[in-house]
């Protein structure tokens, strides 16, 4: 196990290097003028077009460019925009928010994605089964900016004024589960229908059969036997969905205003300030590697059949 | 005992009809299909009901009609009274737990046992079948195991709350030919030991030969010969074990074609009328068609449903 995540560490680096440099590329690449539009309606004064050259590397070939760049990023600097603001510390301001979202997405699709997975694969057909999978269906063919701004919508003061969707620039949790709910309505969807099948496979199976003859309580066998063996896939779509759900805080963040990572990216790229951009995905992409490699590490201990060597 | 499907109603058992002393083993035989895991699991209350249902019968334990009583009582008996195992130990173990986890689940919860002594007797039944280094292996999980000893695993935990009556279905069939016979000498020993009634459902007339007492052998959900094990392999009293019984490799008769029973069992949702056995009887003649055979008693306990059973067993 110790020299399997090892390895798995180590890989992280060709990976993060190959991603980070595509991102890097992608950005800086573009055969377009990084100071277009940068100075208002006048042309940049060429005194701060070599000094921002300067800052930013752009005088060197791409591949030296990136190494400057990923050099100080490994000494935690993201380095600053064109105003010269620090991207380290808006990035710092930003990720809380964000990351506390999708935190609330994460256990809003889980807790109800699961409740619902669960009933209805016990219960094949019936009233709440046939809810479950046409709200599901719902969700899932929804856009979520269409989700967001209907429930905002009607949620909020314009609405049925049930609730205050406005959201703070330092959101408490109560500030931010209906734009968790948001997030996460998509892949709850998903989470209660691979509960569901995944529910309903076990049910029929040999070992289930096997806890029954036992004469085991019926709480038992499903809340111990059952559960534990059909949770293993929904755990681990669970662990790697964190990462896209930061990852798709974008329109979410938008459609409630959000001060987050989200946003920061979006006006970013709006602004061509590819320092934002590139330090922003960059840690996404870290985020969703430790994710991934979490997860399967998780599938490890949830599953003892799997034995990493 | 039918199942509603939406291909029709299967009678799945129709006049079964047998009963366990303590200390004995009663076999039941039968094709696959021939209802016999059915029956077991019908004992066992473990069928899922819909799509099963009893339409009448009973099945009395210790006296009294199991069908009658609640679930929990009935699930009270279950694992008490009477315990099943089955036939594959890798599916019916949980992979997910430890064999020790699942063994002891049977004593804490069924009989409040705490957690260290729950261990001991654990490591204690593991001994009893037999496991090598039971003290080690308790943590180990069922894929760790080699397949007799995961069955080993399975018996064990069967007899965690001492059970007057073990149902094992096809426990051996898993298994390859050595294993099968160390098994089924378990098997026999631990019944001997607890004086437990067994009823053994199983394909393989040698391993009914071995530790049969009574045999009772099902065609198309019904048992069609009922006798002791050294009478039906005399002289079979039904058509059908007869067939069975040819169709057994035999070295003295190498090189011979193997006889086999022509055809196929019929479907359970279309029993064909009189004897469900008529198409492929090789003694068929035209009664069989029209009529379904009466219980004939051959005396000794034997009984056969079959037209001319007297003549059959004569003839054996």
């Amino acid at each position: 196990m110790g020299r399997y995540v090892l390895r798995r560490l180590l890989q992280l680096i060709p990976v993060f290097l190959g991603t980070t440099f595509l991102i890097y590329a992608l950005v800086w690449a573009i055969p377009q003028d990084p100071f277009a539009g940068k100075c208002g309606q006048r042309a940049c004064d060429p005194t701060y077009i070599a000094q921002m050259s300067e800052k930013l590397n752009l005088n060197d070939p791409l591949v030296i460019q990136y190494f400057k760049y990923l050099g100080n990023l490994l000494t935690g600097d993201f380095g600053t925009t064109f105003n010269g603001v620090s991207v380290g510390e808006q990035i710092a301001t930003s990720w809380p928010i964000t990351l506390k979202m999708g935190i609330v997405a994460l256990i809003i699709e889980a807790v109800i994605g699961i409740i619902a997975g669960v009933l209805t694969g016990l219960r094949k057909s019936g009233f709440l089964d046939n809810l479950v999978l046409v709200s599901t269906l719902f969700l899932i063919s929804l856009p979520v900016f269409v989700t967001g701004f209907v429930l905002r919508l009607y949620l909020g003061p314009q609405g049925f004024d049930l609730m205050d969707t406005s959201v703070s620039s330092d959101p408490s949790i109560g500030e931010l589960i209906l734009p968790g709910f948001v997030l996460g309505s998509l892949s709850m969807a998903y989470v209660a229908r691979l509960t569901r099948s995944s529910i309903v496979e076990n049910r029929r199976s040999d070992y289930l059969r096997t806890a029954i003859a036992k004469g085991q309580p019926q709480s038992r066998v499903v809340g111990i036997h059952l559960l534990r063996n059909s949770l293993i896939p929904v755990i681990t779509f669970l662990g790697t969905d964190l990462g896209s759900l930061l990852g798709g805080a974008i329109v979410t963040e938008g459609v409630f205003n959000i001060n987050g990572i989200g946003g920061l990216i979006f006006r970013g790229i709006s602004q061509k300030e590819g320092v934002m951009v590139t330090g922003i995905v960059t840690l996404l992409v870290l985020v969703y590697l430790l994710m991934s490699l979490l997860v399967d590490l998780l599938y490890a201990v949830l599953d003892p059949r799997i034995r990493y060597e | 005992m039918e199942f509603r499907t939406r291909d029709g109603v299967a009678k799945v058992l129709n006049g079964v009809n047998y009963h366990v002393s303590a200390g004995e083993t009663l076999a039941v035989l039968g094709e696959s299909g021939s209802g016999k895991s059915v029956t077991a699991q019908t004992i066992m209350g473990i069928l899922d009901m819909p799509p099963a249902f009893i339409t009448k019968g009973s099945i009395k334990f210790r006296g009294e009609d199991l069908l009658t009583q609640s679930a929990e009582a009935r699930r009270q008996i279950r694992g008490e009274g009477i315990a099943m195992i089955f036939q594959d130990a890798l599916s019916a173990l949980n992979p997910v737990f430890t064999v020790g986890f699942q063994i002891e689940e049977q004593l804490k919860v069924r009989r409040g046992m705490s957690k260290a002594d729950a261990r001991k007797r654990a490591i204690e039944l593991l001994d009893q079948v037999k496991i090598p280094n039971a003290k080690g292996r308790i943590s180990d999980y069922p894929h760790q195991f080699s397949g007799g000893m995961r069955q080993r695993a399975m018996i064990a935990m069967s007899l965690a709350l001492d059970p007057e009556l073990l149902i094992a279905d096809e426990p051996t069939t898993a298994l390859d030919v050595t294993v099968q016979a160390q098994i089924m000498d378990l098997l026999a020993e631990i019944q001997k030991e607890r004086d437990m009634g067994m009823i053994l459902i199983t394909h393989d007339l040698g391993v009914v030969a071995d530790v049969a007492d009574r045999i009772s052998v099902m065609y198309a959900g019904r048992i069609v010969e009922h006798a002791d094990v050294y009478e039906l392999f005399r002289a079979p009293g039904h058509p059908y074990t007869e067939s069975l019984l040819e169709s057994l490799p035999r070295v003295d008769l190498r090189g011979q074609e193997l006889k086999t029973i022509k055809g196929l069992p019929p479907s359970l949702t279309n029993i064909p009328p009189g004897c469900p056995f008529n198409p492929r009887c090789p003694r068929v003649f035209d009664r069989c068609v029209t009529e379904v055979p009466a219980v004939h008693d051959l005396g000794m306990g034997r009984t056969s449903r079959c037209h001319i059973a007297e003549e059959v067993v004569a003839r054996g």
